[in-house]
């Protein structure tokens, strides 16, 4: 089972927390801070798995982590799960995000957190790893999509302002990816 | 008005959305909070607009604050309001809000039902996909039970999509409604074998996740999930099969054994490193399990140690990490294998990267031997010194402290050297393990009554030096220490060297800067040392000096009698006062000193953890009780002074009872002391330990061991408490070296001398050479206490389990048949909701008819495992006899001799009452007890899953040809009798299957010939059970012949891969007392049926029973016919001939029967999706038909069992009092019913593409319910 995905950048400001288990939004907020802690102090070329969270998980547990540019996704996961495995999946959800978001940066992210977490709850539900083909993820994403614009299309509203044009400048700040790792 | 109106969308116009706030919040960064206040402030107005879009967008605002930390709890009705949008882009938002802040105390959760509900069944698969995805993140106890088996429904969806958020989701719902895990596992394990690869991973996932928590409930889903790891290619599968394997191989050995083969192979052959991680974790829990070795058990062991090895010296951090973790598996159990990789495990602890250093601390726990300890423990110690943050520092204490008290001390030789170890940590700063240092002190000092003289010096200047710890208020953690010298100070003070100084040290006014539990055991340990000190001081005469001592006392005391802490102030005072009263005393020269002495005297012992709760309820003592009489509700007032005296009556009656007890307890101590006395592996406490307390006061007839001269006992500087050198610790190491060499130097002068006696050169061996363990003497005589346990004692083990753990409610088990009770509540009514609705069991039954097949099978297997159970016993009487029988010779199996025993025993066994057994595990044990090799467990896994084992083989088994149907029955007693031997000898199990093997060849090959007789020992060694629901085929005095039921069970079994054959069971019974043989069965065949007779005999030729029957025992036998058409129902004449046989004289007999083949009996129970039925029906090639029955009174779901169960349907939808059913003939002709109930009639549409065949089942069905 996974118990959390967080996604936070380097400063440890948070981009997406999904907690599989409830807690109130002040304990939320300490496990980010505190996994940031943890995360942040480790050096680059040291192993991605990480044991003694204090306030999540508890010996079962382990926090597995990638660190892109200036983003650290980090999984909370107990022994059920493989090791690698989750990696492999950190790696898919990157990828599938680049896919929908088209080289996907930090500020993607920052602003469209709702399609992060719909891109993941693809992927992930209930705590549980539900698809792990990144194509089948793309597949069922952009179906809704369609779904989302065709509706928006017969009603005006005001959600499809293009909300980027200024972000699409920035986009300085592209992943990059550790493929090496990909083919595990 | 209309201003208003307008200026409030123009407003809207200018709305902020979700990027805009983002923004917002980006460009205030210095007051951040306030700008969002206002923003919260502009969605509670948008939230208050009848515009759902508008709300929409709010919400979607309220999500990203929430993941900022802000409470959007007051929103959840407005969150709800959007989730129930008719568009699909507000209901995600809806949704998606939802699943991030409602939990189970969310109130308005209880409104959603409904919409959920809705949504689950929307015919847009995103909107079910967007609801299950929600409902996964906030599911609800109620929640689940209401939507239990909407979602069930939706497990079986016609898109893969929607089945496998479904299957995964139901996980959610097990956790929180555990009812609908028994009604809901079939379905869900119908879904392993999904054809969608998605949805066969998510079934995996969740089963693999229960059966993580209660393995024992999913042994029975070994073979499914074996042919799944053989036969499954994708990785995310594989892993969390082998995983599960993992966690169920402690639970049945001889599944690891057939593991071990294709987990091997797996590790060869993969590329991915994760899979050969999980085979590698695996393959060890395997050998772990294996308490006994198998042949190449060493060298699966080298492998994986080899491959961990592979890993653990890669460059990749991560594999360098699993890499170790996996080899701490592998240490518990096979500790050598992993000690040859000493050298890369040290070289781990220096890696830069904190976790790989965590998990090489975790093996070296493995790695120390007496030998190594001290060299290990410098290292770390040097490595604390090196430690920059505390959580690493900490972490070595606690290992250092693990590796050097595991296993009772085991490893420690020289204990003054374990104790300045400690004493050493104590220097460490800030670290939070004050107390296991301290617990680690008093422990040594006093399990090791050796060392109680060094720890009490060693104790004294740390008390002495009290100022350096508690220093600065950082160190406050590594105070605890000073709990544990002041104790152990106290308690020992006859050692002290200087007694009066260290009651002076734990005097001091700083004393009260310590924690109230510290300062406690100070003011208790200080008047114990009083009394060591008055003890020494009045054996002087010096009366001055004592009195002096009480003044110190009396002047010191008053400070912790003001004390803010309860406990000390308490003791304080208690101990003032007797002072005050000792130095009333000594100033009349009374000698005190001797009954000062007194109020401490005894040896307090350690007590064994959990030792409170091992203490037994003695006998008569019933803690539930009331130990008054409950107060009755009834009581009246008049009453009550009754009621007072009924009261004191059990108090009368208590003391008799305890002496009772105490009389008892006695001679069960006795008793139990015996049997310690007589066990050798029972440590025995010292003998003083227990008597100390009444005898003797004092400590002087403690036997205090010799302390083995042979170590200098200078303790090197201890006043200095930071000597200036090397670390007290290491100058131990460098003593115990030399200790060691001059040992070592002593023995092998003795064996020269030995040599020089003895004048043979041959002791070379045991020359130098590396020291081995046994070499090391200890430097202590060293004399472990024993922690004492309350007399009686309970072993148990079960103390550690949590009784909050929410898997535990899951744990069910999954083998047994559904009762009709369990079901999954279906929507209803308030009002029309009856305790047991009939809708809602029909509910149940769908769910369950959805295997019809597999279920009755199960019974039906049950029945007969349970007699099989019964029977084992006196079978193996039985067998050993036989065995002996066969030895004679064949022809004795005409068998006189053993005949009356044979008899009793057979009635016996028809006798036994069945008793409840597993019929899934018998099972397992089948296909456990199999060969593991890979292509015969999918024929294997079928067998021990689909169906009763002689039926399963026979429609399975890819080698039973048709035209010899005596051999497929020979395989099936055969690999029955296989599994019932194996059972119990498992050793022979090779042996058996050259056997078999060679058997199945013969037949294969002629056939013929000596067949009978070997069929004979085949069929005295297993006679099958007789079913109960066989139907009655012909009988005469001699001889029963019972065909399956075909109403009940499958008596006449369709083959599907064989599109016109049909196997018939018999069972035939022997009545009279004679011995039956020479049977043959003989068919007159018809044009449309044939028995298959084996190759060379004529079409009128009759087929050889292949086993004899002695008397009272009855066999099955299986026949197969060909078919040519199987549209109307057949009925053959047959006839059966057999030689009755008594002592003196034999005759020839015949019965004559009639097999009646119905059409139902071509059917076979096959599931069908309901798409694919909706397709089937608008095809239009089916043809229509229809039958009404009348006074139908039964409820609807009891008729569609009936019809699933007799006539081989599956019910494919159901709703309310309408059910669409399938079912395939075995030549492929769809059957497809649609059943409806109104009041007493219920009226049937059938289609079918062959309507004679339709037909003819309507009116076999029609018959069925005319019987009833």
């Amino acid at each position: 089972m996974i118990k959390a995905i967080l996604i936070f950048n380097n400063h440890g400001k948070p981009r997406l927390s999904k907690f599989y288990e409830h807690y109130n939004e002040d304990t939320e907020q300490q496990i980010i801070r505190e996994t940031f802690h943890l995360v942040s102090k480790r050096d680059e070329n040291v192993c991605n798995f990480l044991e003694g969270g204090m306030l999540i998980g508890g010996s079962d547990y382990k926090l597995i982590y990638r660190h892109y540019a200036t983003l650290y996704f980090v999984f909370c996961v107990d022994s059920s799960e493989s090791e690698l495995g989750i990696l492999d999946l950190i790696q898919v959800f990157v990828e599938t995000l680049d896919k929908c978001f088209e080289n996907v940066c930090e500020l993607d992210l920052i602003f469209h957190v709702d399609k992060v977490h719909n891109i993941l709850a693809e992927m992930v539900m209930g705590g549980m790893v539900l698809e792990t083909n990144m194509n089948e993820i793309i597949t069922q994403v952009d179906a809704q999509n369609k779904m989302e614009k065709s509706e928006v299309m017969c009603f005006v509203t005001f959600i499809n302002q293009c909300p980027c044009l200024d972000i699409c400048s920035m986009q300085g700040h592209c992943f990059a990816f550790h493929t090496a790792s990909a083919s595990r | 008005m209309a201003l208003k109106i307008v200026k409030g969308s123009i407003d809207r116009m200018f709305d902020k959305n979700l990027q805009d706030l983002v923004r917002g919040i980006r460009n205030h960064k210095e007051d951040e909070a306030k700008y969002i206040s206002t923003c919260i402030d502009e969605i509670k107005q948008e939230l208050k607009q009848d515009n759902i879009a508008v709300k929409a967008n709010a919400v979607c605002k309220l999500t990203y604050l929430q993941m900022l930390g802000y409470d959007v709890s007051w929103a959840a009705f407005n969150i709800v309001e959007v989730m129930s949008s008719s568009k699909f882009t507000y209901k995600r938002i809806g949704y998606l809000a939802a699943s991030q802040c409602f939990h189970e105390s969310t109130d308005v959760i209880m409104l959603t039902t409904n919409q959920i509900r809705k949504d689950l069944s929307s015919p847009n698969q995103y909107d079910t996909g967007v609801a299950l995805t929600g409902l996964s993140c906030f599911v609800t106890p109620d929640l689940a039970r209401d939507l239990a088996n909407d979602i069930m429904t939706l497990m079986s969806h016609t898109k893969p999509y929607i089945r496998k958020k479904a299957v995964l989701i139901m996980y959610k719902v097990f956790l929180k409604y555990p009812e609908s895990l028994r009604p809901a596992f079939p379905r869900l394990k119908e879904k392993l074998e999904d054809p969608d690869p998605g949805v066969q991973s998510a079934a995996v996932n969740v089963i693999c996740e229960l059966a993580r928590r209660n393995p024992k409930n999913y042994l029975s889903l070994a073979p499914l999930f074996f042919k799944l790891m053989t036969s499954s290619t994708n990785n995310w599968v594989l892993i969390k099969i082998i995983k599960l394997f993992g966690a169920l191989t402690p639970l049945e050995p001889r599944l690891g054994k057939k593991l071990i083969e294709p987990l091997t192979n797996l590790i060869h052959s993969t590329s991915a490193m994760s899979l050969l991680y999980e085979c590698v974790n695996t393959v060890i829990a395997v050998l772990i399990s294996l308490s006994s070795g198998m042949p190449n058990h060493s060298a699966s062991i080298q492998l994986c140690v080899q491959k961990l090895r592979i890993l653990i010296e890669d460059s990749d951090q991560n594999l360098k990490y699993l890499g170790l973790l996996a080899m701490s598996k592998i240490l518990k159990t096979h500790p050598k294998s992993v000690q040859s990789h000493k050298d890369l495990i040290l070289q781990c602890l220096d890696d830069k990267d904190e976790s790989i250093r965590l998990r090489a601390l975790d093996l070296l726990y493995g790695m120390v031997s007496k030998k190594n300890l001290m060299e290990i423990v410098k290292k770390l110690m040097l490595h604390v010194d090196k430690a920059e943050g505390t959580t690493y520092r900490d972490e070595l204490l606690t290992k250092i402290i693990d590796i050097c008290s595991q296993s009772n001390y085991q490893y420690i030789t020289n204990f003054e050297w374990y104790i300045s170890i400690l004493v050493e940590l104590t220097r460490l700063e800030g670290t939070r393990h004050g107390h296991l240092i301290a617990s680690q002190m008093l422990d040594v000092a006093i399990r090791v009554r050796a060392i109680r003289v060094f720890a009490v010096a060693q104790m004294a200047t740390l008390l002495d030096n009290a100022h350096l710890l508690t220093g600065n208020m950082q160190r406050m953690g590594i105070c605890e220490v000073l709990y544990a010298a002041a104790w152990i100070c106290g308690e020992f003070s006859e050692h002290l060297e200087n007694p009066m100084q260290t009651l002076e040290a734990m005097l001091r006014p700083k004393v009260a800067t310590l924690p109230g539990h510290i300062q406690a055991v100070y003011v208790q340990n200080a008047a114990k040392l009083f009394a060591t000190v008055l003890k020494n001081q009045e054996g002087n005469t010096d009366s001055t000096a004592a009195q002096e001592t009480s003044q110190l006392m009396i002047d010191r005391l008053p400070l912790f009698v003001q004390s803010a802490n309860l406990e000390v102030q308490e003791r304080a005072s208690c101990i003032l006062q007797l002072v005050k009263y000792i130095q009333k005393l000594q100033q009349k020269d009374v000698e005190v000193a001797e009954e000062v002495c007194a109020l401490f005297a005894g040896e307090l012992n350690p007590v064994a953890p959990k030792a409170q709760k091992k203490v037994p309820v003695p006998e008569g003592l019933d803690l539930d009780a009331w130990i008054n009489e409950p107060p009755s509700e009834s009581e009246s007032e008049d009453e009550q002074p009754k009621a007072i005296f009924a009261k004191e009556e059990p108090k009368h009656s208590r003391p008799r009872h305890t002496e009772v007890d105490e009389k008892e307890l006695a001679r069960r101590r006795e008793a139990r002391k015996q049997e310690q006395a007589n066990n050798p592996f029972y440590i025995k406490a010292s003998p003083s330990s227990q008597k100390a307390y009444q005898e003797a006061p004092g400590v002087e007839h403690i036997p205090v061991v010799q302390i083995d001269l042979s170590v200098p006992l200078k303790v090197p500087d201890i006043a200095v408490f930071r000597p200036a050198g090397l670390p007290m610790s290491d100058q131990y190491v460098k003593l115990e070296e030399e200790r060691r060499q001059k040992e070592r130097a002593d023995k092998k002068k003795k064996e020269k001398k030995k040599r020089k006696e003895k004048r043979s050169g041959r002791g070379r061996k045991h020359d130098s050479g590396p020291e081995s363990e046994e070499d090391i003497t200890p430097a202590h005589m060293v004399d472990i206490v024993t922690e004492e346990m309350p007399e009686n004692a309970l072993p148990s083990d079960d103390d550690d389990k949590d009784p909050n753990d929410p898997h535990k409610a899951l744990d069910i088990d999954l083998d047994k048949p559904l009762a009709d009770s369990e079901k999954l509540p279906v929507r209803a009514h308030r009002a029309a909701e009856a305790p047991k609705s009939p809708a809602e069991d029909g509910e149940a039954e769908n769910a369950a008819s959805q295997e019809p097949k597999k279920k009755s099978s199960k019974e039906k297997r049950e029945k007969k495992k349970d007699k099989d159970r019964d029977r084992k016993k006196s079978k193996e009487e039985k067998k050993k006899k036989k065995h002996k029988h066969e030895e004679k010779g064949e022809d004795l199996l005409g068998g006189q001799a053993d005949e009356p025993v044979v008899q009793s025993e057979e009635t016996n066994e028809v006798a036994a009452l069945p008793t409840s057994t597993s019929a899934e595990v018998s099972d397992l044990d089948f296909w456990l007890s199999n060969a593991p090799v890979p292509s015969n467990t999918q024929e294997a896994a079928t067998v021990a899953e689909a169906a009763p084992v002689p039926e399963a083989a026979s429609g399975t088994a890819p080698d039973s040809e048709p035209e010899e149907p005596k051999d497929t029955e020979m395989e099936e007693t055969k690999s029955s009798k296989h599994k019932k031997k194996k059972q119990k000898k498992e050793k022979e199990e090779k042996e058996k299957k050259k056997k078999k093997k060679h058997h199945h060849h013969h037949h294969h090959s002629d056939g013929g010939g000596e067949e009978s007789v070997q069929n004979g020992t085949v069929e005295e060694e297993e006679p099958l059970p007789p079913m109960s629901n066989y139907c009655l085929l012909a009988e005469n005095s001699y001889i029963k012949m019972m065909m399956e039921d075909a109403d009940e069970v499958y008596d006449i079994q369709g083959n599907l891969q064989d599109g016109s054959q049909v196997v018939v069971s018999v069972i035939f019974e022997n009545k009279c007392d004679s011995f039956l043989k020479s049977m043959e069965f003989n068919v007159l065949d018809s044009l449309n049926s044939k028995l298959q007779r084996p190759e060379g005999s004529g079409p009128h030729d009759g087929l050889t029973v292949p086993f004899q029957l002695p008397p009272g025992v009855s066999n099955e036998a299986r026949f197969v016919f060909t078919v040519q058409s199987i549209v109307m129902p057949q009925k053959l004449k047959g006839t059966l001939t057999f030689i009755v046989k008594n002592e003196d004289s034999s005759t020839h007999e015949k019965l004559d029967f009639k097999l009646h083949f119905t059409c139902t009996s071509y059917l076979i129970t096959t599931p069908c999706y309901s798409d694919a039925f909706a397709k089937l029906l608008e095809s239009g090639d089916l043809k229509c038909s229809s039958v009404r029955l009348e006074g139908v009174i039964m409820p609807f779901h009891h008729l569609l069992a009936r019809i699933c169960f007799h006539h081989h349907f599956s019910v494919v939808e159901r709703i309310d009092s309408c059910a669409s059913m399938y079912s395939r003939s075995i030549q492929g002709h769809h059957v497809c019913l649609l059943v409806k109930t109104s009041g007493q009639t219920v009226s049937i549409d059938a289609k079918c593409d062959e309507p004679t065949l339709l037909g003819n089942v309507l009116d076999e069905i029609k018959q069925t319910f005319s019987q009833c």
